[in-house]
Parts: C-alpha cells; structure tokens; sequence
C-alpha cells in the first residue's frame, strides 16, 4: 500500500543523503521525494511516497526516526491529509492541436506558461490521479518532456506538524 | 587566549576524559599530531594499519564502556579504518573517530589522499560530521560523543579539513547539550512494564533471551537479581555471554546457530519468551517461521527499530535495559502474584532432561589436540577471569561455547560483523585500558595473519597478550560448510604457507611456543602464563577437521539441531 510520510529534518549538508541511503541500503522504494527549506531555515521539510505492507512501513519509519538528522516525522496515510503535485509539461502544438490542447488545459484548470509557434508549455497541479489522468489524455499529443515535482502532503486540520 | 584547531581537539578529548588515542599520522591530521607531540594526558598509541587502530578503540571500548577514539589521516587511512568501524556498529560500540580531510577549497578536486568519508562511512556510522568552520570543533565534538555513547551506542565519524586545524579560535567545551532531533529514551513505560511482568510471572514454560544489550547498558546486577528471583532458565546470545554467570545452574549456555541443546529446544518449546537487549539475529532465531512457535515474547531494547524487525513481539518495551530491569524488579518486589511453581518445576526436568544429552561432549582422550580441550584448559589455569578477545571462525565459537564465561565484558568478540583480524588488534585495546589484568587473545591460523602486523604495536606497547592460536590449517568454519554443504569439496579454505609462528613472534621480539601433543597443553599453558612481562604466542597444532557443534543448518529451526 502507498504511504505518504512527512519528515522534517535538521537542513544540514548530507541530511538528504542519509535518507536516501537508508532507502536504497535497506532495500525500501522511494516512489517519490521533495525536499525544501521551511519558513524556519534551521529545517527543511520532506515528503515522501513509498509503498510496503505495514510491517515495512512500520521499519521504514522506525528507521527513518532513528536517523540523527531527524527532527520529526509522520505518516500521513493514516489520517486525512491534502496531496498537490505540480507537473510541467512541454508539447508540440500546431494547427488544430493548439486549440485541443489548449481546451484540455481549461479542463484540467492548467494554465499554458510558455508558447512558440511549434510548442505549449503547460503547468497543472493536483492530486496525482489528476496528474496522470491529463498525461492520460495528451496520450494522442506528442509530448516533447515531463517534469512532475513528486507528491507535496499536509494533514486536514487546524493541528499543526511542527 | 585563542588555540589553533588542533589544540581545540586535543583539549576536547581532554574535555571527555579520553586517555588513549589509536591511530596513524598523515598529511592531512599532522597538525594533529604536533598538538599531540606537544602534551602527555591523552597518551597516542601508533598502530601499523588503520584497521589496527579501530578495532583496538573497539577492544578499549568494549571491555570499559568508555568510547574508544582512533585517529587516521584522509584517503586510505579512512577507508583502511571502515572495517573497524562498521565492526563496531554492527555491535552497538560507542566510539569516536577522527579522520582527517584535505584542506577545505581542495574538496571534491580529487586532491591526493582525498576521499568523501562521511559518504564512505554514512551507512555504517551511527552519525557523522564534517567539521567545516573551527568554531565548530568544540560543539561537535560534544555532539560526537554524546551521540556514541548514549542511547544505543555506536561509532561516529567527525572529518575535520587540515586548514580548520590550523585556524585560530577562543576554545570553551560545552557543558552541556541539547539536540532536538536526538534524545533517547531511558526508563520504560510503566504500564508496559506491569503488563510484561504478568505476562512473565503467568508463564509455565518461561525463558529468558538476553543479549549484548545487557553489557552495553551495564545491566548485569539487575539481571542477575530479577534472574535469580524468579528462578527462570536464562540463555545469552553470542554477544549477551558474561552478563549473567555461566556457572550458575540457571544458565542454559549460549542460543542459536552454535548454541546448546537445552537452551535450544527450551527456546523452542517455551510459552512466555523474555528477549532484554538482543536483536532476534538470523544467527540467533533460525529459520523465523520456526521461531518459538508457541511463545508469547515480552521484547526489551533500547531501540524501537529493533522491535518486530525480525519477529513480531507481544509486548515491546522501549529502554535502557538497565533501567527497565531496575523498573521490574521494583514492579516484582511489590506484586502479589505468584509463580506457577509446579509448572516450572515440571519445566525444569524437562531443561535437565535436554540438558544431559551433554552437547558439548567431545573426544577427551584424542591423540591430537582437540580445541576445545586447550580452551578448557585454558579456562582453568586463568580461572574463568581472563579479558578473552577472539578472531572469527571455529575457534570463536568453541571459545563461547566453551569458556565459561562469569563476568560482562571479559567476551570480546565481533559478532554482528564477523570480522576476521579482529582478535589481535582489540585485545591491545583491552590491555591498554587494563594493564594489570589477563589478556587473551583466541584465533587461528588464517584469522590472525589478517591483523597480524600487529604484533609489532604489541613490542613497542610492551604489551604482554597471551595469543593462543588454534592452528588446524584451514579456515574452520567455512572448511566445515564445506564439508556439510558442498560435499566435502574444500575450495580454498585450505590454508597454505602457512608461517612459522613461533619464529615470528620470536622476530617481532616476543616469546615463541608450539605444541602439538596434549599432554603439553597445560605445561605450556603454565609456562606461557607465567610470563607477565612478554607476549607469549603459542601455536597449537590441533586436530584439522574438527566440527562445531552443535548446529543448527541455515534455514532449520531451533529444534533441528546437528549434534555430534
């Protein structure tokens, strides 16, 4: 099953390292991982999707606690939590494509941030599933490159992470 | 008054107490040294390879409780310490080591001797720093040792640029230290512990599982109080020996893939299984679908990821097992339940029903030297008190299995990380922290020649180990995989060229034994221990196939042990 888990780390040099390494040394996936500073610069804030059955998310989280670096973490998973990816995406659009493209973007409520005369570059945040479902349907589109940012998590409610 | 970085270093150990340092010089740490050069409190012992240096920190460590602390220069005299660093995380070591860098503009030039450290040693640290601005030294340095020594201990690396060590700064050591992402929790929680000890006072078949954990916490009295209370068969894992007497009747011997019958099958057929500080190794539990199948577990350690890693447990609590044991044994003296002492009665003839299959017998009266008979013999003639350190391999066990041992941290072994060289190196370590004491160190033919430039640290220390090498010409354990494993097919494990230990030693500047017959076992066990002032090197020429057992074969259960 897919879990999200929130950490927030000591924004040390190599405190990104450590946890990567934990990963790919212990044999977990890292389906996805974002990583910036907070409003408070002494902390960065990561989320980051990977998937196991329980016991392993249960390890996973154990181990990810034991790290020094680690300040705090949950699993969002468990709880409500609001989830936004951000993709950009570049596509070749000429002639009548334009016009489909440019509806499918209104669709996804998307907003075109770049135009030549052969391009679109297109911008859409969402939920992942909303993410896939318009990749889903540029499918007939030649899409020219694809950045997706990886999964952003927050819990629902007025109670606060940090 | 303002001191240069290495000076800082020097008064930080100072700061911690430190009275030993194991190490080598280079480029990159000579202002270190000169530092060292400059004062006598913090004595410098010169190793002759990197690897020498950590596991003598490792041997200091284990047999005091301190934190051993190496220093070495950037490059190979990082790499050639990661062995023994990951030897001591593998077992939980508290230690600090030192690594020098290239000057800090040179990093990432692929400058000479330069090598990323921290991202070297990161998977095998507990934590590590790069120190990156003098100011920084102090803090660290208390961070580092902080961090090695509490919680569950483990090495740390701090990799310090040769420029920040001649900076200038004003030096003041931290009193004390917050860290708000690290803070180990010591005292289990109390209900928990009231729940555990019901659970145990209802059991009918109980057994207790302990481990390393118990030495690394010095939880040794409190167990042997709430043990003797209630009266319950006890076994210790391979790292755990020492913490509760093998002599006492309640102790079932060591568990495992080399452990006894008794304290096996008691794992095997037991209802209520206490596990205090050991980690349910694969060496340990066996095939974990087999495990204690019909076993509530009550789980003690002080790391929550240790807890229903590798089998899942009834009642895990977190803690310092001290501490917890304490908690217990105070929860025990105030509770009105009772033992079920008919049913432990009936478990204990069970026990001693498993227990007179006498697993450890072997041929007592065999024309070559058995190992197991100079490992009694030497039990005898040091009665039970020496520091033993071991290499890895056949004699490691037979020591463990057959050395008795009575007393915590007197067992100084690698066992998480198995690592071969190991023996020679630590017990300098733990003649260094103990001069007046017996120092043994056990290894074989193929272990020592791995760490055996040692000796030459050993002539220069004075330092007089007394190194019983059980010389059967092949490297045992894995000669024995073969033999059970591969049909007898032994590719290279035959140890070949073996040299003339005795003219070795004697070249190095020490004492010189063989001996090939066993009625000369004990003479020269006698006269190798009559010599306080020299190392003694003795030779035994044992039998060449020999087989430890018993054992249980990789993917059995506890029950499915091998006997002889």
């Amino acid at each position: 099953m897919k879990h999200i888990i929130s950490i927030l780390l000591e924004n040390e040099a190599g405190a990104l390292s450590r946890v990567a390494g934990l990963f790919s040394a212990r044999g977990y996936n890292i389906e996805s991982l974002t990583v910036a500073p907070t409003d408070d610069a002494s902390l960065s804030r990561m989320t980051l999707v990977t998937r196991g059955t329980e016991d392993i998310v249960e390890q996973i989280c154990k181990q990810l606690n034991k790290l020094v670096d680690v300040v705090k973490l949950v699993d969002l998973t468990g709880d409500t939590y609001v989830e936004r990816e951000l993709m950009l995406i570049k596509v070749h659009a000429e002639d009548q494509v334009r016009d489909e493209v440019k509806r499918l973007v209104d669709i996804f409520h998307g907003q075109i941030i770049d135009v030549t005369d052969t391009s679109y570059t297109l911008e859409v945040t969402g939920d992942s599933e909303k993410i896939d479902a318009l990749l889903q349907a540029l499918t007939k589109i030649t899409i020219l490159e694809v950045v997706r940012s990886g999964r952003l998590g927050i819990a629902r409610g007025e109670k606060a992470f940090c | 008054m303002e001191l240069t970085g290495a000076e800082i270093i020097i008064e930080c150990l100072k700061a911690e107490g430190i009275d030993h340092v194991f190490g080598y010089p280079g480029g990159a740490v000579l202002h270190i040294y000169d530092a060292l050069y400059k004062q006598d409190e913090v004595k410098h012992i010169l190793v002759r390879h990197e690897q020498g240096a950590t596991h003598a920190a490792d041997g200091y460590a284990r047999s005091t409780g301190k934190a051993g602390v190496v220093l070495v220069t950037s490059g190979p005299g990082a790499t050639n310490a990661v062995t023994g660093i990951a030897t001591a995380y593998m077992d939980s070591i508290p230690m600090v080591v030192i690594t020098g860098q290239v000057p800090k503009p040179l990093i990432g030039n692929d400058a000479f001797q330069e090598v990323d450290s921290v991202g070297i040693t990161r998977p095998v640290v507990k934590h590590n720093f790069l120190i990156k601005d003098v100011r920084q030294i102090a803090t660290t340095f208390k961070k580092a040792f902080h961090v090695a020594t509490t919680g569950r201990p483990g090495p740390v690396v701090i990799d310090i640029p040769k420029d920040i060590t001649a900076a200038k700064t004003r030096f003041s050591y931290p009193a004390n230290l917050k860290m708000r992402s690290y803070c180990p929790v010591n005292n289990g929680h109390s209900g928990q512990i009231k729940r555990a000890l019901d659970l145990i006072l209802s059991a009918q078949r109980p057994m207790i599982y302990t481990g390393g954990g118990v030495i690394l916490s010095n939880g040794s009295d409190e167990l042997r109080r709430f043990v003797g209370k209630l009266g319950y068969p006890i076994t210790q894992t391979l790292m755990g020996l020492g913490a509760f007497p093998a002599s006492n009747p309640l102790s079932l011997g060591m568990l495992g893939m080399h452990g006894t019958y008794e304290a096996n099958m008691a794992m095997h057929h037991c209802d209520v299984l206490l596990a205090i500080g050991a980690r349910f190794d694969d060496r340990v539990t066996g095939d974990i679908k087999k495990f204690c199948p019909t076993a509530k577990i009550v789980h003690i350690d002080i790391d929550p990821s240790s807890i229903s890693k590798n089998v899942k447990v009834d009642i895990p609590i977190v803690g310092d097992v001290k501490h917890v044991l304490s908690q217990l044994n105070h929860q025990l003296a105030k509770t009105q339940k009772q033992l079920d002492e008919s049913a432990l009665k009936n478990w204990w003839v069970q026990i001693e029903e498993w227990r007179s299959q006498d697993c450890l017998k072997y041929d007592r009266d065999s024309a070559i030297i058995k190992p197991q008979f100079v490992l009694e013999a030497l039990h005898k003639i040091t009665e039970g008190n020496a520091f033993v350190t071991s290499d890895v391999g056949q004699h490691q066990m037979f020591t463990a299995q057959y050395y008795g041992f009575d007393e915590p941290r007197r067992w100084i072994n690698s066992g998480g990380l198995g690592t071969m060289g190991f023996g020679l190196p630590a017990a300098m370590g733990v003649q260094l922290a103990h001069p007046d004491e017996t120092v043994v160190c056990i290894t074989g033919e193929s272990s020592i020649q791995m760490c055996i430039q040692e000796l030459a640290t050993c002539k220069q220390y004075g330092l007089p180990l007394k190194i019983i090498n059980l010389n059967n010409g092949y490297m045992g354990m894995v000669r024995q995989w073969q033999e059970f494993f591969y049909e007898k097919r032994y590719a290279m494990s035959t140890m070949d060229g073996i040299p003339d230990f005795v003219a070795l030693a004697e070249s190095y500047g020490h004492v010189g034994l063989r001996v090939v017959k066993p009625e000369d076992v004990q003479p020269a066990l006698e006269k190798a221990f009559a010599i306080t002032d020299q190392l003694v090197f003795i030779d035994f020429i044992t039998t060449q196939e020999e087989n430890v057992y018993p054992m249980v074969p990789a993917g059995g259960g506890l029950n499915e042990m091998i006997l002889v």
